[in-house]
């Protein structure tokens, strides 16, 4: 069996008589006998270091790696620049806990200061915290920022991700706190039930852009309604989008969240992701988890360290904003190597590719007769019509290929990456035509 | 130190992507109008710049890391390695169940065998860190006494030692806080406890043994009375690493326990996360699980499983190991622990007497009485010997308390040099106690002004105009 211990048995027994003991079960005289487990653990013996690395390949062997992914929903296949896990493996960032003691932990403040600063950048947004889990629990705590005694009632869009509402219903089962769907009208928010449900007591609404559906929300006349209301704009984006189009911060938005893993980070059955944060300046201290400021230290020179750590549980304790401890820091860092490797140019580059790819499959499947359901302008995803979706996306699978997500009444969300090329389409399209052509016959 | 922005320079750049294979086709709606202003560098520049970042870290790699509570144990490479097969990083959280059946593998593998080690009969795998796990182990608590009716039952009770997390994990929940004393043994206080425990007893978290590193040894006592109180137990498993293989929570009464595979299964912390707090508990609760689609569940808590490739890693660790490592991985940090307190109780002696578990703490109150030396100073002067120091200040029940953790994973010989060099510095504190003020002298930067820091808030880099 392997194992990590470097004490040898004689080095043990020499240290059990030092400290006047005779033996390892001495250290637990101390519990109480009901407590003791007496029996060995009902798990497997240990392996050798050869054993353990045939098991689990042969476990991730059975899970099915497709070529090409054609389906998002929230989790993005994008191509992550060598860069990424070359940097990011580097063992001292990897095996570091979160960066307490300043001085001997400036590499990774520093790499947080800057993350923070690109999250500001790419969101158009003043101020970002260091990360939470993912979009979903960052749009909790968004919404957990807005929330007061006399602003209880939130407002979501339908349109917004059911695994996102889900997150958030979870993150409020114990407040008192309502929550409110407004519903789509062809796919995106109906504006006209927004005004209805927003009133005085509204904390907040949280959109998502590009939608679900992969729709662009008329985010500028929303933003209108809700702050003539007076009432708080939460914008969870889809950071890759951010290449192309308006930003959170252009439009006025109060807080901008989503999920960073589009940017560097695996699609790995869904984690680990990134929540991003950020919000405008009058909101800042309102920010949970960790930040990175700049200092000087005793002899005037710059430096960084966690900060306005009075927000914080391990400060606050019951009455912290958050109980967010651990973060998701080494995301984090990829996600500045990956923007840092994209640089300027590659970051709008990425966003406009996806755009016109997705319109070209788009083109493409509305040429063999699968219809747009809602005729909105989109980013890099679509929903379809298509009468014979599964056996389409069985075949596409026999191919390899990932298809768009099945969503109900025979609808296919499909999502374009820069990674599907022309060739990867047409194929996909002469597929479906194949599929519908032999059914229909 | 110049930042990553410094060294931009217009139009450099890396060729990632071939030149678009389609027409350029845009949506049409609103564009940004300010570019992002991302660096513009070449592969060298980001190369040095992160590498020239990483020396200014220190990990588990780097030296000795005693952090106390956070078990700084270390991240062997073969969870690394498993963790970055193709098989598990490239598959897609919504892929037809028949081709991820290899993800569903390891988690129920890993759901199973955390079970064992917990003395817990279900497991959720959605949280992604300690802070999480707890939050949901508390909704479990909340979603139970809300379908029973049992609205009144808003208190948790917490005891004084506690981390902060557990008064703001339930407080979350929607719960109010009760603190509780601990006693002169640092053990909690059963008669605060029993005039505390009643009606509106929702449950009691508790770690054990609790942040002073010592066995509270009227536990079964503790959650007996939480229990015939109508309350639950939930077990903060923050501590684990000093039980596995000897003492499950599960059998001193725990309903509700998190773990920490960031923690005790040996997961890196990546500089603060990611981790996984996966959240264990008895059958009579398994449906309030966030995984489950039972009506009665809380609902999930993340966007998908959970931290997967942390996942991966713990079970790596665990298939490695195997159950007797488990067990003699709590033994040797009992052992490493006790041998570290044992060699220091002269100059630097616990707040409470007794055994300690994994992790112990020691009062510089008197050295500071004598000295002017804190725990702070004496921390900033172990960087200068490459240790991490110890957790500062924490419990807040102890004055200038220093929580020492070793882990398994040292060895005597670094135990020895540590014992040697903390020595050092505590006879450099009574003969030129400014020496140690003054540190650290070899770091990077010298020590830094928080205070400046939150007054100022400078929480990005500003570019010139």
């Amino acid at each position: 069996m392997g194992t990590f211990i470097p004490n040898t048995n004689k080095q043990r027994d020499e240290m059990l008589g030092d400290i006047g003991l005779n033996g390892m079960d001495d250290l637990f005289r101390d519990l109480p006998s009901r407590c003791i487990y007496n029996d060995m653990l009902d798990i497997p013996k240990g392996l050798s270091e050869i054993e353990v690395v045939e098991s689990i390949t042969k476990i991730s062997k059975k899970n099915k790696v497709f070529d090409k992914i054609l389906r998002g929903a929230g989790s993005y296949n994008h191509y992550i620049p060598t860069t990424v896990p070359s940097i990011a493996s580097k063992e001292e960032f990897l095996t570091a806990y979160t960066p307490y003691q300043g001085e001997i932990s400036q590499g990774i403040l520093q790499s947080i200061f800057e993350y923070q600063t690109m999250i500001c950048e790419i969101t158009g947004m003043q101020y970002s915290n260091a990360s939470v889990y993912d979009g979903a629990t960052a749009a909790a705590e968004a919404i957990n920022m807005c929330v007061d005694k006399k602003h209880d009632n939130v407002l979501i869009a339908e349109t917004v991700d059911k695994r996102i509402i889900d997150t958030i219903y979870t993150y409020n089962l114990g407040k008192n706190i309502n929550i409110n769907i407004i519903p789509m009208k062809d796919g995106e928010l109906d504006k006209n039930a927004l005004k209805d449900m927003i009133g005085d007591d509204s904390a907040c609404l949280l959109i998502q852009q590009p939608n679900y559906y992969g729709i662009l929300e008329d985010v500028d006349n929303i933003e209108s309604v809700v702050h003539n209301a007076g009432v708080k704009l939460i914008m969870s984006c889809y950071p890759t989008s951010l290449g192309l189009l308006k930003t959170p911060g252009e439009y006025g938005a109060d807080i901008a969240v989503g999920d960073g893993q589009p940017l560097g980070l695996d699609v790995a059955y869904g984690g680990p992701y990134l929540g991003f944060m950020a919000t405008k300046k009058s909101m800042f201290r309102k920010l949970p988890g960790r930040i990175v400021g700049q200092t000087v230290d005793c002899n005037d020179n710059k430096g960084y360290v966690l900060t306005l750590q009075a927000r914080e549980q391990h400060i606050r304790r019951e009455k912290a904003g958050s109980n967010i401890c651990s973060n998701q820091a080494h995301c984090a860092l990829k996600i500045a190597i990956y923007l840092s490797t994209l640089g300027k140019e590659g970051f709008k580059e990425v966003a406009i590719q996806c755009a016109s790819k997705a319109a070209y499959l788009q083109n493409e499947l509305s040429k063999i007769g699968l219809n747009l359901v809602y005729k909105k302008s989109y980013f890099n995803e679509f929903v379809v019509k298509c009468k014979n979706r599964d056996d389409i996306l069985k075949r596409l699978e026999e191919n390899n290929i990932l298809g768009g997500l099945p969503l109900d009444n025979d609808k296919i969300l499909w999502c374009v990456t820069e990674l599907i090329k022309k060739e990867d389409m047409d194929k996909v399209v002469n597929i479906v035509k194949e599929v519908n052509d032999e059914l229909d016959i | 130190m110049s930042l990553i922005f410094d060294k931009s320079v217009e139009n450099r750049k890396n060729i990632i992507f071939p030149k678009c294979d389609v027409e350029i086709n845009l949506p049409d709606s609103p564009k940004r109008v300010k570019a992002a202003k991302l660096p513009e560098v070449s592969e060298i520049d980001i190369s040095r710049h992160y590498t020239y970042l990483s020396k200014r870290v220190h990990g588990v790699n780097s030296g000795f890391y005693p952090l106390g509570s956070c078990t700084m144990k270390y991240n062997p490479k073969i969870s690394e390695q498993l963790a970055s097969l193709e098989g598990f990083t490239k598959i897609h959280p919504l892929q037809p169940k028949e081709t991820t059946i290899g993800c569903e593998e390891v988690i129920e593998r890993l759901k199973n065998y955390l079970c064992k080690i917990t003395g817990m009969d279900e497991m959720s795998l959605q949280p992604a860190a300690g802070a999480h796990g707890e939050l949901t182990g508390m909704l479990l608590i909340k979603a139970y006494h809300m379908h029973r009716g049992d609205d009144n039952r808003k208190e948790i009770i917490v005891p004084d030692s506690a981390h902060g997390t557990n008064p703001a994990s339930a407080v979350m929940a929607g719960f109010d806080i009760i603190n509780i004393k601990s006693n002169e043994n640092g053990m909690i206080d059963i008669d605060d406890l029993k005039e505390n425990i009643g009606e509106k007893t929702a449950g009691l978290m508790l770690t054990n043994p609790n942040t002073l590193g010592i066995f509270d040894t009227n536990i079964l006592e503790i959650t007996n009375l939480v229990h015939e109180a109508g309350g639950l137990c939930y077990y903060d498993g923050a501590n684990l690493n000093a039980i596995m293989g000897r003492a499950r929570p599960g059998d001193m009464g725990f309903d509700v326990t998190h773990l920490n595979l960031h923690k005790t299964f040996s997961t890196p912390h990546g500089g603060g996360g990611p981790g996984s707090g996966p959240c264990g508990c008895k059958t009579f609760l398994k449906d309030y699980l966030p995984d489950t689609s039972n009506e009665k569940s809380i609902g999930r808590v993340i966007g998908y499983y959970g931290n997967f490739l942390v996942i991966v890693k713990a079970l790596t660790y665990i298939m490695t190991i195997g159950a007797e490592g488990i067990k003699n991985a709590s033994e040797n940090a009992v052992l490493n622990a006790n041998y570290m307190k044992a060699k220091l109780d002269n100059i630097l002696p616990t707040a409470y007497k007794g055994m300690c578990m994994h992790e112990f703490v020691v009062s510089l109150e008197k050295l500071k009485n004598n000295t002017g030396v804190t725990a702070l100073d004496f921390s900033k002067a172990l960087l200068d010997y490459n240790i991490h120091p110890p957790t500062m200040y924490f419990p807040m029940t102890v004055h200038e308390a220093l929580m020492i953790e070793p882990t398994e994973t040292e060895s005597k010989e670094t135990l020895d040099e540590a014992i040697d060099i903390i020595k050092e510095i505590y006879n450099t504190a009574l003969d030129d106690s400014d020496a140690i003020k003054n540190s650290p002298i070899s770091t990077p930067v010298g020590r830094l002004d928080e205070v400046y820091a939150a007054r100022k808030a400078v929480l990005r880099h500003e570019f010139e105009a």
